[in-house]
């Protein structure tokens, strides 16, 4: 049996606000093989980024973490600063949704990921340069020599994306945290980009988790998916699992107010009405049940657990789950 | 669903041979380049392309937000090129934009009532009853009850909220064109789904003729009734939605639509579509813009600039070796 690379035990997530706590994530259990990918999806503010952070052990620093998160057999949060900088980059590392942000703007490309090669890895400057060369003709940057000498404000929103890409795998990372990595671009760079994680991940069989909101990006290219709401993980399957017979309303509606292609013009898209809940006010019942059309008093009453049926190969928290198609094989 | 034919002699909106130029360090930036096209009354008219193509540039030209270098914006019969200062303020009352950013396209200090009240001031409206009454018709016909959120601040709101608000402030002064630049980008799934809805509804309800310009075909398929598609400033593609959707002519839109994630596991994503970025607008290729991630390139397309040319009655495209030819 393969070892887990990542374990996630009732990982909580509580930021202080003016208005009282605002539990983030709540009680996630989640586990990643390595090699695989981890899909989460959910819509702004469902705690996927917090839970990414939680991850990272990036989290703002008057956020209490709770529970526990194990990377390689070691418990992150228990580790020092410095133990935690030594396993970033070798070990673990994010690729961000703005390019333009996490890249320095004063600094050259060149000079980034020469950086980041001299300080995790210990190598001399020209040998770093040299891989730095590498490393972004690797990620399908034109010219890689004269890109070195460029500036981030120099490169197209793609490009600069490749770079950040560049970056996060120039250690080898055992594990790479995409956090809506293709958000901020045009749908064919979008394509791209995918493609290029895809690859990099095959070849260095790296492990990924994949932040989106759109369950478009995750269908292709994961082997498991983790949908969250409100900051709790409200179904989990294998990603045919998931889309062949998805059990959880919410991930029904969110599939179901994606425009289709295939629909003619002027089709009425069936909204999920009203908005996420608030954050500061957790709610007895099921979060999601105020804009559920199958929710009864029970779902407003008792919060469902995330339950394993056993049937499905999924986990879902839901009272009224979707029924399976007649004569599913489970 | 608009008469085609009709709409075709009397356009509510026609672009002819719209350039716009902007100084960019000394070299000029052709952001629209000899754009033509024409918008019938309650049609939607969807304009697609990547970031940088010149759709938002052409959206706001068309309301002389950026006045055109060269070419006429006729709306209605009347060129509003030509007009200046009162006549074309008097004009715009029956042009609207509604905004990429809900949050960013309010200002934050002043409340939701006011900010729709706002048009209405400004064209004239003394009367603060009157005002009242067609502020609240309005909240209310976009979702938003307007007891609960006349005296609140835009911060106070959810993006998708303020989009309505911002759609509100649109729908006002009952204008006849709407340009919605991108309407739904900033928005979550779900909410997307709820102002794409909304829009629909209105446009049926104010009889509104719609400019929609967006990034995400799917998006702008759920909504127009015909399609423009833009590379670098120039047109590559028009036609009804659902023959440009069904049958591109354009390679430029078969790559567009080959990049559309599909939410299907079962579908392998598609790989190596769109190679390349598109070439900065500052030093556009020879001939067709679009020849240097053409698959079909050749040497004609590096000489000469294919100009847009109809394919089907309805159909037309900008192209040497368009999908449709055998």
């Amino acid at each position: 049996m393969t070892s887990l690379l990542l374990s996630l035990e009732g990982v909580s997530v509580e930021l202080p606000t003016p208005r009282g706590a605002l539990r983030a994530v709540d009680r996630v259990d989640l586990t990643l093989m390595p090699g695989h990918t981890l899909g989460i999806v959910g819509e702004s503010g469902c705690g996927k980024t917090m839970l990414s952070r939680a991850i990272l052990q990036l989290l703002p620093k008057r956020a209490k973490l709770a529970g526990s998160v194990t990377f390689g057999g070691r418990d992150l949060a228990a580790l020092s600063p410095e133990a935690l900088r030594k396993l970033r980059g070798p070990e673990l590392a994010v690729v961000f949704q703005d390019p333009m942000t996490s890249l320095n703007p004063v600094l050259t490309i060149g000079t980034q990921l020469v950086e980041t090669l001299q300080a995790h890895l210990g190598m001399e400057r020209a040998a770093a340069r040299r891989r730095s060369v590498e490393l972004l003709a690797a990620v399908g940057i034109p010219a890689p020599e004269q890109r070195l000498r460029q500036y981030p404000h120099q490169l197209s929103g793609g490009m600069r994306q490749r770079v950040a890409i560049a970056i996060a795998l120039s250690c080898e990372p055992r594990l790479l945290v995409a956090d809506e990595p293709t958000t901020a671009l045009d749908v064919t760079v979008q394509a791209q980009i995918l493609d290029l994680l895809a690859r990099e991940q095959k070849r260095r069989h790296m492990a990924m988790i994949l932040i989106t909101h759109d369950l478009g990006v995750v269908a292709g290219r994961t082997d498991e998916v983790a949908v969250m709401y409100a900051g709790r993980v409200v179904e989990r399957a294998p990603t045919p699992k998931l889309f062949a017979h998805m059990r959880m309303p919410y991930t029904e509606a969110l599939l179901a107010a994606i425009p289709k292609l295939d629909s003619p013009p002027h089709t009425a898209l069936p909204a999920i009405a009203g908005r996420p809940p608030d954050p500061t006010r957790p709610m007895p019942g099921c979060s999601f049940a105020p804009r559920c059309r199958y929710a009864d008093d029970r779902c407003r009453e008792a919060k469902p657990p995330l339950i394993d049926p056993g049937r499905s190969g999924g986990l879902y928290a839901c009272w009224h789950p979707l029924a399976l198609p007649t004569g599913a094989r489970t | 669903m608009p008469d085609n034919a009709s709409n075709r002699a009397a356009p509510l909106l026609s672009v002819e041979q719209l350039t716009v130029e902007y100084p960019v360090s000394g070299r000029t930036l052709s952001a629209v380049n000899d754009v033509s096209l024409a918008v019938g009354r309650g049609e939607t008219l969807g304009l697609v392309g990547e970031s940088g193509c010149g759709k938002s540039t052409l959206g706001r030209a068309v309301l002389q937000l950026r006045r055109p270098t060269a070419g006429k914006v006729v709306f209605d019969g009347t060129d509003l090129t030509a007009l200046e200062g009162e006549a074309l303020r008097l004009m715009r009352k029956r042009l609207q934009l509604i905004f990429q950013d809900p949050i960013a396209s309010l200002n934050p200090r002043r409340c939701i009532g006011d900010i729709v009240a706002e048009p209405l001031i400004i064209t004239g409206i003394t009367d603060r009853a009157e005002r009242e009454r067609r502020v609240r018709e309005v909240l209310t016909a976009v979702g938003l009850d307007p007891d609960l959120v006349w005296r609140r601040l835009p911060h106070e709101f959810s993006g998708g909220q303020c989009q309505r608000v911002c759609i509100a402030r649109a729908l006002i002064l009952e204008p006849e064109l709407v340009v919605c630049d991108e309407p739904v980008s900033a928005l979550d799934v779900s909410i997307r789904a709820q102002i794409l809805n909304l829009l629909e509804e209105m446009k049926r309800r104010y009889g509104l003729t719609l400019l929609f310009i967006a990034h995400d075909l799917a998006v702008v398929k759920a909504v127009s009734d015909r399609i423009a598609v833009m590379y670098l400033g120039r047109l590559c593609e028009v036609g009804p939605t659902e023959q440009v959707f069904g049958r591109p002519a354009h390679p430029y839109t078969a790559l567009l639509l080959a990049a559309i994630p599909v939410p299907d596991p079962t579908v392998p994503p598609t790989t190596n579509v769109a190679a390349g970025e598109p070439p900065s607008p500052l030093d556009p290729p020879s001939g067709c813009r679009f020849r240097t991630r053409c698959p079909r390139a050749d040497g004609i397309c590096a000489k000469e600039v294919p100009d847009l040319r109809p394919t089907t009655s309805e159909q037309s495209v900008a192209c040497h070796h368009p999908l449709t030819d055998r």
